[in-house]
């Protein structure tokens, strides 16, 4: 079986988790990724998405976060998320306001193209969160 | 001699005046406890930030695409001194240690002929620097209203840093604040954020830094990453100093309360001698009245 690594979620104000754990699953922002022990060196910006922790014992526990860093090295895998919150109290409403700033963001962003279209990008991934937190 | 009611009038005024200062530090301790949990769940994000900055910093060292959050505009003439105080005084030297460490920063700038620029967060600072340097101050900033720091807060302040930085406004960043170290000592402290101060490795673990794979490219985790990063250190001072402040307020406010305290016993004597003294001349004044009969 997969050997355990370092696995830390932190947001400015918490340490959410660190423990050791056997795979998880990050959505990077070109990519949903899963991280095992022994992974390359790899740096990416998340996107709005599901982060799914396998620990040691075997148990799963997910994380929906709303955007921010993943620093992955063999040995270890912390996630800088601006915000993140377990599953069991995640609610639409908190993906609807979500959605409603990416969508002021949008607004805002006029003429910019580049801040457009990641206010676009960013409103896309929010919708697919929200379908899987409300079942169609 | 203040008469015997002036005295009365004296405790009471006093002895009022210390059940308010003895309220105010158990709201400062209660507020305390709070403010300290804050500014410790704040750390972790903040040191691993750190660590991460400190890998991407030395992947893009020397490059000419480094962006100038980073290496600096080149420059060293404009600064900007960011001061991080309360919006309420009765926190014993609290506002006054970080305003002086700034102010002496800023004559000294000004001394080497720099231009100084004043960026104000909390009334404090503004009330107790507008005299001096009424010409530098130029952006204000205050929370009043505001309970609990958020990241929002934090979020503010770092935006309009960036706004002017990415205006030319200034060519290097200050941030000053206390942090708090225990209830009785806060130290005032001056952190450059704008060029990013980088940590030296001390625990040698990432010495053998690793080559990173960059999703998106290095320069546009770096265009992401910086920002953040002025805002958590943002948030860290203002958090830092929430502690802070309650702390030297609740000692502050200890110290009062116990003032207050000697100073009713020292009246109280008085009251009680005084009293003493004239039921006395009144036994004199009858005695001696009734022994001329």
């Amino acid at each position: 079986m997969a050997d355990p690594f370092r696995f830390e979620l932190v947001t400015p104000t918490a340490l959410l988790v660190s423990e050791e754990a056997d795979q998880v699953v990050v959505p990077g922002q070109e990519g949903q990724f899963t991280v095992l022990r022994q992974h390359a060196p790899f740096m990416t910006t998340l996107k709005p998405g599901m982060v799914e922790v396998t620990k040691s014992g075997g148990e799963t526990e997910r994380f929906y976060v709303r955007g921010g860093f993943a620093d992955t090295t063999p040995e270890s895998l912390t996630i800088l998320a601006d915000e993140a919150v377990p599953e069991t109290e995640v609610n639409a409403d908190l993906i609807e306001a979500h959605l409603r700033e990416a969508e002021e963001e949008l607004e805002a962003a006029g003429g910019d193209f580049h801040r457009h279209a990641s206010a676009q990008k960013r409103i896309s991934d929010l919708h697919d969160v929200r379908r899987w937190i409300i079942p169609a | 001699m203040a008469s015997l009611k002036d005295l009365r009038n004296r405790i009471a005024s006093v002895k009022a005046t210390q059940k308010i200062t003895k309220a105010m530090q158990m709201v400062a301790a209660a507020k305390l406890r709070r403010a300290q949990e804050a500014a410790i769940a704040a750390r972790p994000y903040a040191e691993r930030m750190d660590k991460v900055l400190a890998n991407i910093a030395a992947s893009v060292a020397g490059k000419e695409t480094a962006p100038e959050l980073l290496a600096g505009t080149g420059k060293d003439d404009v600064h900007m001194l960011v001061v991080f105080t309360a919006e309420r005084g009765l926190a014993g030297a609290f506002n006054a240690s970080i305003v002086r460490k700034a102010r002496l920063d800023a004559r000294r700038l000004i001394g080497e002929g720099k231009t100084v620029k004043l960026f104000l967060v909390g009334k404090k600072g503004n009330d107790m620097l507008r005299r001096e340097f009424e010409k530098e101050i130029g952006e204000r900033m205050d929370f009043r209203g505001v309970r609990n720091i958020a990241f929002e807060q934090a979020q503010g302040v770092a935006e309009k840093l960036l706004t002017l930085f990415d205006e030319g406004a200034f060519d290097v960043a200050t941030i000053y604040y206390a942090r708090f170290e225990s209830v009785i000592s806060q130290v005032p402290v001056a952190q450059r954020v704008i060029p990013v101060e980088i940590a030296e490795e001390d625990d040698g673990e990432h010495a053998a830094s690793y080559h990173y794979e960059y999703e998106p490219s290095e320069e546009e985790i770096l265009a992401d990453l910086l920002p953040r990063n002025l805002a958590v250190q943002v948030f860290r001072a203002l958090l830092e100093n929430a502690a802070s402040e309650q702390g030297a307020r609740m000692s502050a406010m200890d110290n009062a309360t116990r003032n207050a305290g000697d100073m009713i016993d020292r009246l109280s004597l008085s009251y009680n001698r005084q009293r003493q003294a004239q039921i006395t001349t009144e036994l004199i004044e009858i005695i001696s009245g009734a022994e001329s009969l």
